[in-house]
């Protein structure tokens, strides 16, 4: 269960770009996770929950766009999206193929509440994940 | 190992500056820093970089450092037991082992005359770059020709993290099927070379096939060799030694170019 440590981390990155932006609070995160990237999305939704408590993310909604792998044939030029244990072609079947998408595990977009003011008057939101939401976004 | 190189203070980043969206509202702008369309940056960017800075300090001290990954149980302190026994007289090693508690496997290699360290990670699943930096303030370099680490025994958190090794090397025992690159495709992947330990049981063994195995390394993005090794009964590591030492030859010429980490 690493998805525990990539939130830290994430957390770290937007409140460091928030820090920069000289916000005070973060409306809204989007993040791109690849299939190949190694982390479970659903298993970082939960521990966004936890790891957001007290930061300058503690009402943001976390969007993620998941990115399935995709390969291109070095033999006969074609994309295919796959799965991570069969990076192979869907044409020729070959194994040289050059993967061009899937391992992202990245930052997309940081929306900030814009007020500059700390919300620390602001009481939580009921259960502590109200905010909390994911999407789906059209697989690429 | 880091008096003169400024880490002990926070990572200087190149800030970013976003653009200001609506009244409401200000979104951070995917310009500057982008290395990907519409990416303002990696989320694990702050290990990348302690990751940079530790591979940075393996090549100014001229040592190969070598990210061993496997299941629990697959052999990885046997291994480097067989390859000190084998290579101790002619090169230096040192060894930072990972595991959730003991020091059990640092004090096996230390039997053997090598430095180890122990990071004894309590809950953690994986090591990641700035618990090998900080272990590195610990474990004196020089001398030392090839550093093993040797991750936490789980074929799925460790793949996830860049140390700052220049390869990562991911043993497959016999005894775990023939099936676990299907399984866990993403860490043999990311794998420069991946060995079949225990391979002397594969006469007793119904679920490992070696063309099976090789079959599901090759679709899950490894087309690397497949070297065979044993270390119990029958000691066999002929082919490793000579891989490693190939690798160590190539990184002192200044050839190698990983293909996880190129640049």
């Amino acid at each position: 269960m690493h998805e525990l440590s990539v939130c830290w981390a994430l957390i770290s990155e937007v409140e460091r770009l928030a820090q920069e932006a000289g916000e005070d609070s973060i409306a809204h995160i989007a993040i791109r996770v690849g299939e190949l990237s190694g982390t479970d999305p659903g298993l970082l939704v939960r521990a966004f929950e936890v790891a957001r408590s007290g930061t300058k993310a503690e009402h943001a909604y976390l969007t993620i766009e998941r990115c399935d792998p995709r390969v291109k044939c070095t033999e006969c030029g074609l994309e295919n999206v796959t799965r991570p244990n069969r990076l192979l072609c869907a044409c020729c079947g070959s194994f040289r193929v050059n993967v061009i998408g899937g391992d992202e595990l990245s930052i997309a977009a940081v929306e900030f509440t814009g007020t500059g003011i700390p919300r620390t008057s602001d009481p939580p939101a009921a259960g502590g994940s109200a905010n909390l939401n994911t999407e789906e976004a059209p697989h690429v | 190992m880091c008096s003169h190189c400024g880490c002990a203070a926070n990572n200087k980043h190149r800030l970013h500056l976003p653009h200001r969206g609506s009244e409401d509202s200000t979104i951070a702008s995917v310009d500057g820093l982008a290395h990907e369309e519409g990416v303002i940056r990696n989320i694990l960017a702050a290990n990348d970089r302690i990751a940079s800075h530790n591979r940075q300090h393996f090549d100014e001290s001229g040592v190969l450092a070598i990210n061993l990954m496997s299941s629990p149980g697959s052999g990885k302190t046997s291994l480097l037991e067989a390859t000190i026994d084998a290579l101790g007289p002619e090169l230096g090693f040192a060894v930072i082992e990972g595991d959730l508690e003991t020091e059990n496997d640092a004090a096996r290699i230390r039997a053997k005359g090598v430095p180890a360290l122990q990071i004894t990670t309590g809950g953690a699943c994986h090591l990641d770059a700035t618990m090998v930096h900080h272990g590195l303030h610990e474990l004196d370099l020089n001398g030392v020709d090839v550093l093993f680490i040797e991750n936490v025994g789980n074929l799925v958190c460790p793949a996830s993290f860049d140390l700052g090794a220049h390869c990562n090397v991911t043993l497959l025992s016999a005894t775990e099927g023939d099936d676990k690159p299907a399984k866990y495709p993403i860490i043999f992947r990311k794998s420069d070379l991946v060995m079949l330990t225990k391979s002397d049981l594969l006469p007793y063994l119904d679920n490992f096939q070696v063309d099976r195995a090789a079959a599901t390394l090759k679709a899950s993005g490894y087309d690397g060799p497949l070297l065979r090794t044993s270390v119990a009964k029958s000691v066999d590591v002929g082919e490793w030694l000579a891989w490693l030492r190939q690798r160590l030859a190539d990184h002192r010429a200044g050839l190698f170019l990983n293909r996880n980490h190129p640049g």
